[in-house]
């Protein structure tokens, strides 16, 4: 199958495109980072998924697939930057998947738009709404973007569109929300609060978008690996620090003294736990996690930095 | 925190059947460190302090999902805390119950991780769900803090019953096992509430008894566990419906606490009947 892979250039994107290439697919990709040592297997493009050259890959390349996976998270990106990326880049993807005849889109999402409360339940289920925003306000794009992928379901009914939301991920590539996180030797937590964490080694995590791929998936699922593990242990076990502080000092105290810096609605995930349930996506695909919880937080710990 | 734990609750706790990962956690986040020191603090108020007798404990069942109902009472909500204690306790074999808390509690620093970490949850359906699909005993209190915040003078008067237990429990085929706790109302007795200061601090209520402290005294409590009651349906039917069945429940933990209060009476030295209105605690300042 010939499978157009889009933010293949991130750690995601890669460690999907070469699973794809091992299975025999024919990968093209587009990004606006480079891939210096990409398989040459794979047909590269740079660009903008909202420009013309990437509408020109589905045009001339028809691909009957797309993963799209070419999302903005961090916080260096200006709100607008988010927007344009996460929300307007969504748009034409899906809009190209409808024009050249795309038959199967999957949207790689985040269950943070679950959101976290002090009155939300654990082991959200994929009916439950997304509440990111109620607490965390800049998650906005994110949230709207899932739902926009959601809306082409209803949409575009000729394509198989699945809309993932996976849980963080870990492993050796130290790059990602909750890693970028952990990245100091000290990570800021709020005293007296200690929520559970849920993750997926990145390795599962590709394997899961590939197996979404290869059982045609149609609706929204929450995609997650081991079960999830309080932020105290998860510290403990990746060798970091945990340094509490209390709740009204966390502002002021984020990007000083070393620490990450994050917006001010990140303390909500920082209190309560965001816990997903998988069980529609391990029903409709068989698929379990190799590395349980511990092989992937130390996978991450042993990662060079 | 490195608080002592009783071994006889580690041994109780390691005789739960119950998965946990390497570092003692199963998948709701219930550790079993924490849980030795919740339960060695609340064995001794069971043991020594509120000297619970429980009666009839075997009714609850060995393994699989249930859900205990019963009465609240006494200002604070000690009762929950002695009837998860009974179950771990008490009962062969052991079992650990999952109360439903007020909401207020995850806000709350230190609050929110130990309630989370000894497996009680905020009240909301999606939790009960989940945890009785998971084989595990779910404490209801369908009284809610309404119960709890009853004054002395309505000791032992049901007050409105929900009725989102009961859907819950056909939802997800569950047996209800009625229970009385005897014994709360007498070691909180509320006089009254201070509400605003309450309202201010985001609790329900702040309960003060005559002797002005609002902590219970050291009186001897009961538990009187039922026959669990198996109600046919899938949770979808009528209000009318879920009614007859609440009512059927409550019946029968108004039984349980007549039941109780009688035994009590007995015990204190009173003479029978005494109307259910009359002090049934020598020491209470009468109305």
């Amino acid at each position: 199958m010939r499978i157009l892979v889009t933010g293949i250039s991130g750690t995601m994107g890669r460690l999907v495109a070469l699973r794809l290439l091992e299975e025999g697919h024919e990968v093209i990709g587009i990004d606006r980072r480079p891939w210096p040592d990409a398989p040459r297997e794979i047909d590269l493009c740079r660009a903008d998924t909202r420009k013309r050259p990437a509408e020109d890959v589905f045009r001339l390349q028809r691909p009957e697939a797309v993963i799209h996976m070419a999302t903005v998270t961090h916080w260096g990106a200006s709100r607008e930057e988010r927007y344009r990326i996460n929300l307007g880049g969504t748009r034409a993807v899906f809009d190209h998947c409808h024009s050249y005849g795309v038959k199967q889109a999957i949207f790689v999402g985040r269950h943070t738009v679950y959101g976290a409360a002090p009155d939300a339940p654990l082991y959200h289920s994929e009916e439950d709404p997304p509440m990111a925003v109620s607490t965390f306000p800049d998650l906005a794009d994110l949230v709207a973007a899932d739902l926009y992928a959601g809306s082409a379901l209803w949409r575009f009914p000729q394509i198989q569109t699945a809309v993932l939301r996976i849980v963080y991920t870990l492993g050796p590539s130290g790059t990602g929300t909750l890693m970028r996180f952990l990245r100091g030797p000290n990570v800021p937590t709020v005293m007296g609060f200690d929520p559970l964490y849920q993750f997926i080694h990145e390795q599962d995590a590709a394997r899961a978008i590939v197996e979404a791929l290869r059982h045609g998936l149609r609706g929204i699922f929450n995609v997650a690996g081991p079960p999830p593990v309080p932020l105290s242990l998860l510290c403990k076990v990746t060798g970091r620090r945990a340094v509490p502080i209390p709740d009204l000092l966390y502002p002021l105290a984020l990007g000083r003294f070393g620490l990450p810096g994050l917006p001010a609605g990140a303390i909500s995930h920082l209190k309560h736990p965001i816990v997903v349930k998988a069980n529609a996506f391990v029903e409709a695909t068989g698929f379990a996690p190799e590395l349980d919880e511990v092989q992937t937080m130390e996978s991450f710990r042993w990662s060079g930095d | 925190m490195d608080l002592p734990t009783d071994p006889e609750v580690a041994a109780r706790i390691d005789a739960l059947d119950h998965h946990w990962n390497r570092y003692g956690l199963d998948s709701f986040g219930v550790s079993k460190e924490h849980l030795g020191t919740f339960f060695s603090l609340l064995g001794w108020l069971y043991r020594h302090y509120f000297r619970v007798t429980v009666h009839n404990i075997h009714r609850v069942p060995d393994k699989g999902r249930a859900m205990v109902v019963g009465n609240h009472s006494g200002g604070l909500p000690v009762d929950g805390g002695m009837v998860l204690t009974s179950l771990l306790l008490d009962h062969e074999p052991p079992r650990l119950a999952h109360g439903m808390v007020e909401k207020f509690a995850q806000r709350w620093p230190f609050v929110s991780t130990w309630f989370s970490r000894v497996g009680q949850f905020t009240g909301l359906p999606e939790h009960a769900v989940a945890l009785l699909e998971d084989d595990r005993i779910l404490m209801v209190f369908p009284e809610g803090a309404r119960g709890t915040g009853k004054l002395y003078r309505d000791r032992y008067e049901l007050v409105g019953f929900g009725t989102g237990f009961m859907r819950l429990a056909l939802q997800t085929g569950s047996p209800i096992v009625p229970f009385a706790f005897v014994g709360g109302e007498e070691a909180l007795p509320t006089k009254f509430h201070l509400k605003s200061i309450a309202r201010r601090l985001g609790l329900p209520y702040i309960p003060v008894p005559g002797y002005l402290l609002p902590f219970p005294m050291p009186i001897a409590c009961d538990i009187y566990y039922g026959e669990p009651l198996l109600f046919d349906g899938t949770g979808a039917e009528a209000d009318r419906v879920i009614e007859g069945y609440v009512d059927r429940v409550k019946a029968r933990i108004v039984e349980l606490i007549d039941e109780g209060r009688v035994a009590r009476r007995r015990r204190l030295g009173r003479v029978l009947p005494v109307e259910p209105q009359e002090d049934d605690f020598p020491g209470e300042v009468s109305q």
